[in-house]
């Protein structure tokens, strides 16, 4: 019985193994097969459009190294399964996407799937992309073909098996991916609608806002509802603006300040979102950020918290955190965690003080840092950085301080957390 | 019966111009001690917080250990340039890196010009204990180089009185001994580069670890100048072309 079993075993693994592993490669077309013609790609109505279209996407925060040549790729992204550095989308013959027709370009953002039918890590954001219209992709196909080639090999990626096999992502993409354009909800309003399709699709917010799971994939519908950021260790906070929600009591026009000039009277931008307020959202169209704080609007209330009170006497923490506080940040962020209007944030309400881990209020205790330079906001104001200054003990205590505060409720933070951030990220 | 009514009107209205006054007065005081903070000023020096922590209000560093370097009086075109190699990662130091990464080219420039601009007394730091012929041999690559090794004194582009040449050109003398080794040694780690041809790091290659040393203790050691200001630019032709330097190196 038990030998049936085993082979029985042995022979799903192998069934499984050849639907996982076996190739499915297609010859890539030429370019002259494609059913785009040159001149359309060389419009330059259709060229502006696409480049306005690649800052809504930011494209070119994951395709550009670190003080390398725009769209040239080589930023290496991390995630639990490894190191990928992105590739050079410049036309470049040998090394970009100078060989690549629309139909090719079209297959990676909309089904995930390379030029020769190799699929696609989905580091690369296609379970966002997929929704993205097909005019809006042959904009950006022709503004990225009509940029100047750069020459710039890839470089391998490191990704640990399985993963290195890249038809593991078959029962990856089964779980997980949905491929298919955004549908217009008739009963909304045009501009609910044009939030939606920005939000979720080339604005790719779900990548990020969203929790993912163990396999790095977002369950069912991802909604926006906050979750810690792979191997980046940021918080990306749920986006309700709703009861409960991460941003509850945002206005619209909070919303549109923020991605516009970096702050809003309930929060400014640091880390990976300074940068997406830098490079991409503070170029973006009025019409476009309102549209998109009306759908964020539209998200519903969510569950009230499990609450913030522990177990632990906090007395004393709470007494230290006060202290520390008084000395060092009451006179920017005031006594009474209320910030100045236009220069330091709010503490009091703020979404990325009150999310679920206290990464965020951690790490900018110990980085500090400006807030994102935009039109504007040219000159900003900045925190210092308190890690050569504050012991891990300090710095829970402060925290924990702020996180229980004024109107805050949220969980203690504890020395041992403290230590797993206290290293600086760099790209 | 009117010269009475005519001083009485006087009267009041001091009398009641001192009552708004004390209740205006009490108001403030009122207002400044309720209010959960101070006025935050407009000025830069308020802005660059950030910046300030680590390497003081007037960019004085921390001469006694030299892990923060000082900034105050450095060239501004150097400054500036040292915050986009780090904002670029060719020099290297995460909490730098971090810091710079979203500001704008104008606003860097602000900030290291706030820097230069800054006058600090020059406070000498611990030099470690070397023999006289180590000093020796540092006094002859700085002021003479070692022709045969191509390396070109150290006077050649840093000035005369080594300190410095503006706009780009930092001075070498008034820094501690463990900043200036520190320095030549990342060159040769490549955690420090700049812009190509990256000349500091060509020098820094040809230098032996004995030479580090040596060059470095007679820096950090040397009698400051009465006058530490950088030389006026253009006071100095560089022997190599640099890239930080533009087209003013003749490239020889």
């Amino acid at each position: 019985m038990k030998r049936i079993v085993i082979v029985v075993v042995l022979l799903l693994l192998a069934a499984g193994g050849w639907w996982l592993f076996r190739s499915e490669s297609r010859p890539s077309a030429p370019t002259s097969a494609s059913t785009v013609d040159a001149a359309t790609l060389k419009d330059p109505a259709l060229i502006a459009q696409g480049e306005y279209l690649a800052t809504v996407g930011d494209c070119a925060s994951c395709h550009t190294r670190q003080g390398g040549a725009l769209y040239a790729g080589g930023r290496v992204l991390p995630t639990p399964f490894g190191n990928i550095p992105s590739p050079n989308i410049t036309p470049d013959r040998d090394t970009g996407l100078g060989e690549w027709s629309f139909e090719d370009f079209w297959q990676a953002l909309h089904s995930g799937k390379g030029r020769h039918g190799e699929l696609l890590y989905p580091v690369f954001s296609y379970t966002s992309f997929t929704k993205v219209s097909r005019d809006d992709a042959l904009a950006m196909f022709a503004y990225l073909q009509s940029l100047a080639p750069v020459h710039a090999p890839a470089q391998p990626a490191t990704l640990s098996f399985p993963y290195s096999v890249r038809n593991s992502l078959k029962a990856w993409r089964a779980l997980y991916f949905k491929e298919g354009e955004f549908q217009r909800d008739p009963s909304k309003s045009d501009a609910w609608n044009r939030g939606a399709y920005l939000v979720q699709g080339l604005g790719h917010c779900n990548e990020c806002h969203a929790p993912r799971d163990s396999l790095g994939g977002q369950q069912g519908n991802a909604s926006l509802a906050g979750g810690q950021i792979p191997s980046q260790n940021w918080y990306a906070p749920d986006l309700s603006t709703q009861t409960n929600g991460g941003l509850a009591g945002w206005s619209e026009q909070d919303i549109v300040d923020l991605l516009k000039t970096g702050q809003s009277a309930r929060g400014t931008a640091f880390g990976p979102m300074a940068e997406v307020v830098a490079r991409s959202t503070q170029h973006m169209h009025d019409d476009d950020l309102h549209a998109m704080a009306t759908y964020l609007q539209s998200l519903p209330p969510r569950a009230a918290s499990v609450s913030g009170k522990t177990q632990l006497d906090t007395r004393a923490i709470m007494q230290h955190g006060a202290k520390i506080y008084a000395e060092r940040c009451a006179d920017c962020h005031g006594k009474d965690g209320g910030g100045v209007a236009g220069v330091y944030p709010p503490l009091n309400g703020n979404s990325s003080v009150n999310e679920p881990t206290g990464i965020n209020a951690m790490r900018v205790v110990l980085l500090g840092g400006f807030a994102p330079v935009t039109q504007g906001n040219p000159r900003p104001y900045s925190m210092p950085p308190f890690a050569q200054q504050l012991s891990d003990a300090d710095v829970a205590a402060v925290v924990t301080y702020i996180r229980q505060s004024w109107s805050n409720t949220a969980s203690v933070v504890l020395e041992r957390d403290v230590v797993k951030y206290r290293h600086t990220p760099i790209d | 019966m009117k010269s009475l009514s005519a001083k009485w009107s006087r009267n009041w209205r001091v009398i009641s111009a001192w009552m708004v006054l004390m209740l205006l007065l009490h108001a403030h005081a009122a207002r400044a001690q309720d209010a959960p903070h101070p006025a935050i000023p407009d000025t830069l020096q308020q802005r660059i917080a950030a910046c300030i922590a680590c390497h003081g209000t007037h960019g004085e560093g921390t001469p006694e250990s030299g892990f923060f370097p000082r900034l105050a009086g450095k060239p501004a075109g150097y400054l500036a340039r040292q915050l986009k190699d780090f904002q670029d990662g060719l020099r290297k130091y995460g909490p730098m890196e971090y810091t710079v990464r979203q500001l704008s080219p104008a606003y860097m420039e602000e900030i290291a010009a706030y820097f230069a601009a800054q006058e600090v007394p020059y406070e000498r730091s611990p030099v470690p204990d070397v023999s006289a012929e180590t000093l020796q041999r540092g006094e002859t690559l700085v002021t003479h180089g070692d022709a045969a090794r191509q390396i070109p004194p150290c006077t050649a582009c840093h000035g005369s009185q080594l300190t410095g040449v503006q706009p780009n050109i930092p001075g070498l003398v008034g820094l501690p001994y463990d900043y200036i080794s520190s320095q030549l040694g990342s060159w040769r780690t490549k955690t420090r580069a700049t812009v190509a041809p990256d000349c500091m790091a060509d020098m820094a290659n040809r230098l032996s670890d004995s030479d580090i040393t040596a060059v470095s203790a007679w820096l950090a050691s040397r009698t400051l100048p009465a006058d530490m200001h950088a030389q006026a630019a253009g006071s100095v032709t560089p022997p190599l072309h640099c890239g930080v330097l533009g087209d003013k190196g003749d490239g020889a």
